[in-house]
């Protein structure tokens, strides 16, 4: 197995009853990469990534994550994997810092709860009940749960959901120092923007298979993609062309209209038309 | 291990101290007892139920059951029975679905918390608060209806065993059952009728010699009778077991049936325990 994979997949599949959630995954996310895996809901990114974080048992393909199989995860290797799901669980009668302490103490060489409170941007509410934190306020608590362990590779279940801009720009930040500080990070999303802000590499999966991985910059093979050119012809009909070529098509067309082309555009499809193409739209 | 994709900060390499197992089990049951205490329902109705009860059952009984024997000497041992499976059998069959609803357990099994840290935090809190409201119980008693304690060292001692073993056996079997609950809500409607039922036909809220024979033999299947059963040979006169319907208060068949239970309970836990929902996978 390769040293420089944090995970390695081959041939992964899940079926509920009838229903093939994962139908054939494979993945590989090296050490240090933060790698996003993005696709509708639905898709098997769940399912996927609890099965690496040894959730969920998987009905045949090869698994490896930080070099064990996560199958049969044993307490070494959680201490080394941090989770965040999707899902909160809630500790009503407790008090955010109470939680981030319990839970340090589960880990070898937990960071200190009381800075980790502070990064994740909760340092005002540390003594406050975990049941009078609004939702974007308890996900960060659950951010503060699932780093607290210090961990080599930390797993991120659509993490910014219920997030109003601003905090979503907090979180991206955390997750830039945490990725410059060694971690490797595998997060899903539905946000292309999150993907595209973050992720070193994209995996897109639709249903129940990664359709492409690569850089956000380069899926779909977005940089040489034909551009689309459009623009109203004198009697004002809306005309549009796609070409490999547009800086010739515009040029010829300021040549025909003797200077500036009326209501001119030139495009590339965005990741968001990347993406939905691949998902089948 | 040591190559990252990034320049990185050195991950995992210092190796830290694992916390020792006991040091787990004791910092959980803190927590655990501290939830307990802040939940006010919790305290109201595990803690007060028993109190509450022998309050009600020596203004209706005042007389003597027989000569200087009162009917609260009878009925106190029903209702430590009670308050020993209510704080550990209902308590656990209510909570347990709520928390693995809200994820908790989930939560906990993505951290190195080896899994019988979690079943021994629960025991501690069982058993602290168990001997917390029990002592709660004798002290009203004794204040407030000339509540005779037991007089020797072999009563105190039978009291401790019966105590024990019926808390082990309702512990287990109130885990067991918390596997029964689909829902956070159904936990209750599970638990909260078995118990009551128990309560009827094994003698806490009636003399049980006077129950329906058949009644009788229903309650002998199940702990709480036995519970009751060898807490009157410690609150009552020794002459009183020839009026059990064994024609003795039958020590050592209160051991083997509670022992029984012990067994079927540890047996149904490790089958069937869920530590996430069925939904949840």
């Amino acid at each position: 197995m390769d040293d420089e994979l944090a995970i390695s997949v081959r041939g992964l599949r899940k079926a509920y009853g009838d229903n093939l959630a994962v139908a054939g995954v494979d993945l590989d996310v090296h050490r240090g990469e933060v790698f996003a895996l993005l696709g509708p809901n639905g898709a098997g990114k769940t399912t996927t990534v609890e099965i690496l974080e040894g959730y969920r048992r998987r009905d045949a393909g090869e698994v490896r994550v930080l070099g064990a199989d996560p199958a049969h995860p044993d307490p070494g290797w959680r201490s080394r994997v941090g989770i965040v799901l999707q899902g909160t669980g809630e500790f009503d009668e407790l008090t955010v810092g109470e939680v981030v302490r319990h839970f340090a103490g589960f880990y070898p060489d937990a960071d200190d709860p009381a800075k980790v409170v502070e990064r994740v941007g909760l340092g005002a509410k540390a003594g406050a009940r975990t049941h009078t934190l609004s939702g974007g306020q308890k996900r960060r608590l659950d951010v503060a749960l699932g780093i607290v362990g210090r961990p080599e590779l930390l797993f991120l279940d659509e993490p910014t959901t219920g997030f109003d801009p601003e905090a979503r720009r907090e979180f991206w930040e955390l997750i830039r120092d945490l990725s410059a500080a060694g971690t490797t990070i595998v997060l899903t999303t539905h946000y292309l923007d999150e993907a595209e802000a973050l992720a070193d590499r994209v995996g897109v999966i639709a249903a129940g298979r990664v359709v492409e991985v690569a850089p956000p910059n380069r899926l779909g093979n977005r940089q040489e993609a034909l551009a689309t050119v459009s623009w109203r012809t004198p009697d004002g009909t809306p005309e549009t062309a796609e070409t490999a070529t547009p800086t010739a098509l515009v040029a010829e067309l300021a040549a025909r209209f003797g200077g500036e082309v009326p209501g001119l555009t030139v495009t590339r499809p965005t990741l968001e038309d990347v993406y939905l193409r691949m998902i089948g739209h | 291990m040591t190559t990252t994709t990034k320049p990185a900060a050195p991950v995992a390499a210092a190796p830290g101290r694992r916390p020792g197992g006991a040091a787990l089990a004791l910092r959980q049951g803190r927590l655990e007892i501290t939830q307990f205490l802040r939940s006010r329902e919790s305290v109201v109705f595990t803690m007060g139920f028993p109190i509450i009860m022998i309050l009600i059952f020596a203004a209706i009984f005042s007389d003597e059951i027989a000569p200087g024997v009162s009917y609260t000497q009878y009925f106190i041992t029903g209702m430590i029975a009670t308050g020993l499976m209510t704080v550990s059998f209902q308590n656990l069959g209510i909570w347990i679905p709520i928390e693995r609803d809200r994820g908790v357990l989930k939560r906990y099994r993505g951290t190195p918390m080896p899994k019988w840290v979690w079943f021994a935090g629960k025991v501690l809190m069982v058993v602290a608060i168990g001997i917390a409201e029990t002592a709660l119980l004798l002290a009203v008693s004794v204040a407030l209806f000339d509540l005779n304690l037991p007089d020797t060292a072999a009563k105190w001692a039978t009291f401790g065993w019966v105590a024990v073993l019926g808390v082990t056996a309702c512990t287990l079997c109130g885990i067991a059952i918390s596997s029964l609950a689909r829902t956070a809500r159904s936990g209750s409607a599970v638990v909260t009728p078995v118990a009551l039922v128990l309560q009827f036909i094994s003698g806490v809220f009636f003399v049980f010699t006077s129950l329906p024979s058949w009644m009788q033999q229903v309650a002998a299947l199940f702990p709480l009778k036995w519970m009751c059963q060898g807490l009157r040979s410690v609150f009552l006169p020794d002459s009183f077991g020839a009026q059990e319907a064994g024609g003795s208060f039958e020590l050592g068949r209160v051991a083997l049936v509670l022992g029984l239970w012990c067994v079927i309970g540890l047996v149904l836990c490790l089958t069937t325990f869920r530590w996430t929902t069925k939904r949840d996978g």
